[in-house]
């Protein structure tokens, strides 16, 4: 019997949250790590049992797990993440050059095809592989060495590479996306990049127009149209459909346009989902009223969808990797909150109720759905 | 042999109880106690300091006989009772954070 399973990183912890095919009734299981950062917990799409892990913490650092059991037993990997030849140097806060230091990994990414193959996004930003289960790993440097890397310049929560996309038509064709430096896309297999951000604009940086220096937050892709992007940007909902090389704005009748997670239905390539966020200096809902909003156009006409959330009192945010959408039908969508709520829909998004109430701050949720 | 006392969490990454013992050879200094450390659990590396001997973590402290230790040289040589195992040495996480 096909069943779902819900990879949840928090601020203490992570935890695994399981159900059948009808998403009625979930196992909690966790915390897993507890006391620890989890940021983020992604399976391998070739083996669902073999799920990575970024655990850090303030004091210890950052560790790497990986579980060859499906989140039932776990060993820490390798935990080395050293930048290729000299580091140099990108932009502060305040402009002035920066040694690049690890912090933290953000983003895990698992090969579409080989288990032991995962991708992970770091801070400050790069992007990093390892093809041996996480026991080593080593920069894709060609990113960070493109020629815009000293202007990247880190967003209020750090200078994340926390997007990766792998092409699922094209295996030398990959995106990312770096908080504050915009969006970036390879098509030799990770040797060279080049920034793909045009048609965003940025009000937040000298050059609105720039080719780096946006905040992209989240883009999302439908497997069946590799070419066609979703960016949730810090502000503005924007649109690709050639792969990445020019963008349109498609807010059209969102409440606000600011916001993190961005997602796109399994089976409809045109339905995307976002969650509206006051704005850049109110991280919370407008009204207080917790609202996914879904289009059926792929952008411009948006509609609120509200049955099963919080419409009065609700100040809570959702993260950037904190909305996923599993593959069965219809179509199960999920996102968790920095109040520790995690939300599911079994109908697309026509109603929600709430798997579980009171986790800590969550900020990742993946779904793995099982045969 | 030396004691080596270890936080909550390191404790669990290791899977050890809250104190364990190490093997040194040579003279046990900071440095040579934390490669020991490391040596005997690999999964440590990286959480105490920077990998391959680098620099200690911030908000961890190193205490032995009632003393800080933290901003020693890393080939300062440790107390004698923790030479002689009278002594733990202190791995501690500072009171920081929420």
């Amino acid at each position: 019997m096909s069943g779902v399973r819900l990879l949840v990183g928090t601020r203490k912890g992570g935890f695994i949250l399981s159900s059948d095919g009808k998403r009625e009734k979930w196992k909690v299981s966790g915390p897993h790590f507890g006391g620890w950062e989890i940021y983020h917990l992604k399976g391998s799409p070739a083996d669902p049992d073999r799920i990575y892990g970024s655990q850090t913490s303030g004091w210890f650092g950052q560790v790497m797990q990986r579980s060859n059991d499906g989140g039932e037993t776990w060993e820490a990997v390798g935990n080395e993440f050293a930048y290729d030849g000299v580091p140099g140097t990108h932009q502060w806060y305040d402009g002035t050059p920066h040694p690049w230091e690890f912090k933290r990994v953000w983003h895990l990414e698992p090969s579409l095809h080989d288990p032991d193959t995962v991708y992970a996004g770091i801070e400050d930003a790069a992007l990093f592989r390892s093809a041996d289960g996480g026991k080593s790993w080593q920069e894709v440097s060609g990113l960070r060495k493109h020629g815009s890397g000293p202007h990247w310049s880190p967003g209020a929560g750090g200078m994340c590479l926390h997007t990766i996309i792998q092409d699922p038509a094209n295996p030398k064709r990959m995106f990312v996306a770096i908080s504050a430096a915009g969006a970036f896309r390879t098509d030799d297999g990770g040797a060279t990049w080049k920034p793909i951000n045009r048609g965003l604009r940025s009000q937040f940086i000298p050059d609105p127009e720039a080719e780096v220096g946006h905040c992209v937050h989240r883009i999302a892709q439908h497997r069946a149209r590799p070419n066609t992007l979703f960016m949730q940007k810090h502000w503005d909902v924007m649109r690709s459909d050639d792969g990445g090389d020019n963008w349109r704005e498609v807010s059209g009748n969102l409440p606000t346009d600011f916001g993190f997670p961005i997602d796109v239905h399994a089976h409809e390539p045109e339905t995307i989902y976002v969650v509206p966020i006051k704005s850049d200096s109110e991280h919370f809902p407008p009204e207080g009223k917790l609202r996914v909003y879904r289009s059926r156009s792929g952008g411009d006409e948006w509609e609120p969808l509200t049955k099963g959330l919080p419409q009065s009192d609700c100040y809570v945010n959702i993260l950037r990797d904190a909305m996923t959408v599993d593959t069965l039908d219809p179509c199960g969508i999920y996102f968790g909150t920095t109040g520790g709520q995690v939300y599911g829909s079994a109908d697309g998004g026509d109603s929600w109720t709430a798997i579980v109430h009171d986790l800590p701050a969550v900020l990742s949720v993946e779904v793995q759905t099982l045969a | 042999m030396i004691r080596v006392v270890l936080p909550f969490h390191l404790r669990n990454l290791a899977r050890v109880g809250e104190e364990v013992e190490i093997e040194v050879t040579g003279p046990p200094t900071l440095h040579t106690v934390l490669d020991a450390l490391e040596s005997q659990y690999p999964v440590l590396r990286g959480t105490i300091r920077g990998h391959n001997g680098g620099r200690r973590r911030p908000f961890l402290r190193f205490f032995a006989c009632e003393q800080d230790l933290s901003h020693e040289p890393t080939d300062t040589p440790l107390p004698e009772p923790v030479v002689r195992g009278v002594e733990p040495f202190l791995i501690v996480g500072a009171t920081a954070g929420g």
